[in-house]
């Protein structure tokens, strides 16, 4: 089937299989594997992106269900002008190993910090408790939201 | 909680220095194996075995192969080559034949246009199967039927001889004594469950057939060169005609030393004439690697009362599943540190590893000392206990030194402050008790079904760890690296490192360019893709060696590259070039005689590398669930070439041993994994992760480049042992299991 969506502030047609997930079309249709897949069953946040401004995991959104709707991904959240603040912190507080979580971490922290502007430490914990991450143990993660906040 | 950064200067040896692939990580820019795309590319599938164990009759691909968009449906009668392949031994079957010996093993390969095209074919081959009793039980392995009819102990000259069935390996060290007799003994059975690397990166590559006959593949993997050589033979091709190159990986922790789609994909490439893309999904990744040991250990400590150790029994067990993969190293580790870094002039080891039809364990960061370090820590604590002596001080009292003569016969050298660590570790301040009432977030169970803290109790616990620094027991290991030296049209010298170092998120690639900027005194250090086709083996990145030995490699090579650059007047013309290559070894190594289980030669280990880690727990022991609050850890690191790295080295590596202590286990039932998925098999999250206060213990290693140690594995080694310890300090409970479950914490 045909779908049309908005992603990235760029509209797109994707001929897709009804059974396709969002992330799929995503990734494998339309050029854009920064969303990841890491366990396509929405238990680990790697896939995070904004669905008409609301954090999902586009592994358990069909695409068909994308058809009409607007997608940002973490390719389409910096400026023009460099990284979003949020990515810079990332690389700056040593947050960023083999870096598979990162994409998705860095699309809720960037939710986050655009509801919370300045989050408390149990705030932040628990914005992020969906999204795993299995090499910094977090503490750099926490330390580059925070340094995000700060900038911002 | 981290250390403050050192101030960035010029990218060399001891900055906190940015990652080049931060920013491309962080906006979706890196590409992972996952990520690869070709034209005209086909989607690769495995069919699984369903049985833990089988024999495998009749394979009938004929309906598969005439289902839509399917392109090659393959067995182990199109493998080329030789039919067995492995890390250490040979005797894992490329696809099976005859029998199948774990749940998952790979039995044949789909290629299609889309990947449900390939999994709706996949479940159209027709495997016949007449399953066979399942081998589950590590003890009883020992006297039921041979899975396999040659194994690693038939091996003349190298390892020890064992009749019993099964063994894939076993090791018996007598030092000293052992019928030495102590004031004071305290004895213990201990068990842990199997553990899962669980990196975020499934196992994903791209393998492109060349047109000539040869392949060129794309994966994410630990060691460019090993991998080559065991994919090679099995496609029957001469080895420059397998090219294999680094692909983005999302994390390894010893889980992508195995291989995993590499010769899958490239049997598919090779036979489509078509590139193939596999992608594990998380189902089949935790099938299709490799896992940390399962182990049953019993230990004895005898000791006098004045609190010296006088000898040590330890009795480990491994299961290693299905395949030998990397066990005959990793129950050599866990005999090389099952008495702990405690100098101790008597001991008795005796470590065996099985086969079973569970699933097959290799490495995981910690390699054997992580099971052990459970065991010989609970021993500690128990021995501190009846000697009626601080359970810090009894380690101080017994702390191996360099000088010491470790049970494997191997006099300790160089750089191991164990001692040092200790103490920085006790000196760090432990958090007071947080009052009730309190938001529930930081409650153990956080804010789902908790209670108000009524029942929850705190405990502290002490643990100290060590391990190996790079392989051992006489590998002859290397690591090359090539420095390109040229000079840019204004005549600006600038250097391009080639080195096939696997960036698997530690930062070697970071380390590599630090290491090139000091040595040649050059900020334009560019580092080449890492691949086979350019540049000799770096060897693996593994065993806490990656950042020794690219270092002394890079920096040889720079070295000899400055010194042709200094016979040729200091300049380059534009266009002008110095290209050397140079191939670093560490100090030598010995094995262990396979009788008596002592070193044959100066050293059975090149270096070695000690933690220490306190951590504080809250246990609410009406509902058996925990919360880890606090941990502080003081590591000896030799030198950290980056602190910022190797902090978040001590962070990561303290939460893998969390995991193992509290939630992480793969859980079977006859063999068969029941919990492969990411909702059953329970990882630390952000809520589950105490902030870590970590020291660094700077006594550079005279042996190691830079005096730089290796990091990333003690922090795992140690923490399951540390949290266990507070934990039984929380409840009064032995606690001799891990991970530790609810109903072991309840009804006090």
């Amino acid at each position: 089937m045909r779908i049309e969506l908005t992603v990235n502030g760029e509209r797109h047609e994707a001929d897709v299989w009804a059974g396709e997930s969002l992330l799929f079309a995503l990734r494998e249709r339309l050029g854009l594997p920064g969303s990841k897949n890491a366990c396509e069953q929405g238990e680990c946040g790697s896939c995070s992106v904004l669905l008409d401004g609301t954090l999902v995991c586009a592994c358990l959104v069909l695409a068909a269900q994308a058809d009409g709707h607007e997608v940002v991904t973490v390719e389409g959240l910096a400026p023009e002008d460099g990284p979003h603040p949020v990515q810079e912190a990332f690389v700056q507080a040593g947050a960023v190993q083999c870096g598979f979580c990162t994409p998705g971490l860095v699309v809720a922290a960037a939710d986050l910090l655009a509801r919370t502007p300045d989050p408390t430490d149990d705030e932040l914990r628990e914005a992020l408790s969906g999204n795993l991450c299995r090499c910094t143990g977090y503490a750099k993660i926490f330390d580059a939201v925070r340094l995000a906040a700060g900038a911002s | 909680m981290s250390a403050p950064a050192r101030k960035l200067e010029r990218g060399r040896v001891g900055e906190a220095v940015r990652r080049a692939d931060g920013i491309p990580k962080t906006t979706g820019e890196f590409a992972y194996a996952s990520d690869l795309q070709a034209a005209g590319m086909l989607w690769g599938h495995t069919v699984r075995s369903p049985h833990a164990h089988a024999r495998v009759g009749e394979i009938d691909i004929s309906e598969a192969v005439t289902m839509p968009g399917v392109h090659a449906v393959l067995t182990h009668a199109d493998v080329p080559g030789t039919k067995l392949y492995g890390l250490e031994y040979a005797d894992q079957p490329v696809l099976a034949f005859d029998r199948v010996r774990y749940y998952g093993e790979p039995v044949a390969l789909v290629a299609a246009e889309h990947p449900e095209q390939a999994r709706r074919a996949a479940e159209k081959v027709r495997v016949e199967y007449e399953p066979l009793e399942p081998v589950v039980d590590m003890e009883r392995a020992l006297e039921q039927d041979e899975l396999h009819p040659d194994r690693p102990t038939h091996e003349p000259d190298h390892y020890r001889d064992d009749p019993r069935a099964n063994v894939v390996r076993s090791i018996l060290i007598r030092h000293g004594d052992p019928d030495t007799e102590g004031d004071v003994v305290v004895t213990g059975e201990y068990e842990l469950g199997i553990q899962d690397q669980a990196f975020l990166g499934p196992e994903s590559g791209l393998a492109v057939p060349d047109g000539d006959g040869g392949v060129d593949i794309y994966v994410a993997t630990q060691w460019l060169h090993v991998d080559r050589a065991q994919v090679a033979p099995c496609l029957d091709l001469p080895p420059e005609q397998v090219r294999i190159h680094l692909a983005g990986v999302g994390g390894a922790f010893g889980g992508r030393e195995d291989l995993s789609m590499q010769i899958h994909g490239a049997l598919l490439a090779l036979h489509t004439n078509r590139p193939v893309k596999i992608v594990y999904t998380r189902e089949e990744s935790f099938v299709g690697h490799v896992h940390r040991h399962p182990a049953r250990i019993r230990m004895e400590h005898r000791a006098n009362r004045d609190g010296k150790l006088v000898c040590v029994h330890a009795r480990v067990l491994l299961d290693g599943g299905a395949y030998a993969s990397s066990s005959t190293a990793v129950v050599t580790n866990a005999s090389s540190f099952a008495c702990g870094p405690y100098a101790v002039a008597n001991a008795l080891v005796d470590a065996t590893v099985v086969y079973t039809n569970n699933p097959p364990c290799g490495a995981m960061r910690g390699f054997g000392a992580v099971q052990v370090c459970f065991a010989h820590e609970a021993q500690m604590d128990k021995l501190a206990a009846a000697l009626e002596l601080d359970p810090v001080e009894l380690r101080l009292r017994n702390a191996l030194a360099p000088g010491d003569v470790m049970p494997n016969g191997q006099k300790v050298t160089g750089s191991l402050p164990v001692a040092d660590v200790i103490r920085r570790c006790a000196e760090l301040t432990v958090p007071e008790p947080e009052p009730l009432p309190r938001d529930s977030l930081r409650l153990p169970g956080g804010s789902g079904n908790v209670t108000r803290g009524e029942g929850v109790k705190r405990g502290v616990g002490f643990a100290l760890g060590f391990k190996n620094l790079c392989y051992s027991h006489g590998f002859d290991d290397y690591c090359a690296a090539r420095v390109r030296l040229f000079a840019g049209a204004d005549g600006a010298l600038a250097a391009e490192v080639h080195c096939a170092a696997a960036e698997v998120g530690q930062g070697v690639v970071g380390v590599i360019t630090q290491v090139a900027r000091t040595e040649l005194e050059l900020d334009d250090v560019t580092l080449a893709p890492g691949t086979t086709s350019t540049v000799d083996s770096a060897g693996s990145a593994s065993a806490s060696r990656m950042t020794w030995m690219v270092s002394g490699a890079v920096a040889e090579a720079c070295r000899a590259a400055r010194g042709e650059l200094g016979a040729r007047g200091g300049t380059l013309a534009p266009g002008e070039e110095i290209d050397v290559e140079k191939v670093y070894r560490h100090p030598q190594t010995w094995p262990l005689d396979p009788e008596t289980g002592q070193v044959t030669g100066e050293r059975a280990h090149v270096a070695f590398i000690c933690s220490a880690m306190r951590a504080v727990v809250e246990v609410d022991t009406d509902l058996g669930l925990t919360r880890a609050v606090w941990i502080g850890t003081a590591q000896d690191v030799g030198r950290a070439v980056n602190p910022q790295a190797v902090l978040g080295q001590i962070e990561g590596g303290t939460a893998q041993g969390l995991g193992l202590a509290l939630m992480e286990e793969i859980q079977t039932r006859d063999g068969l994994i029941t919990n492969a998925s990411f909702t059953d098999y329970l990882i630390p999250t952000t809520l589950d992760m105490p902030p870590v206060d970590a020291v660094l213990v700077e006594e550079p290693e005279p042996d190691a480049p830079y005096g730089a140690k290796g990091v990333g594995e003690p922090p795992t080694v140690v923490a399951t042992a540390a949290v266990a310890a507070a934990l039984r300090d929380a409840t009064g409970r032995d606690l001799t299991r891990v991970p530790v479950r609810p109903d072991d914490l309840i009804g006090l």
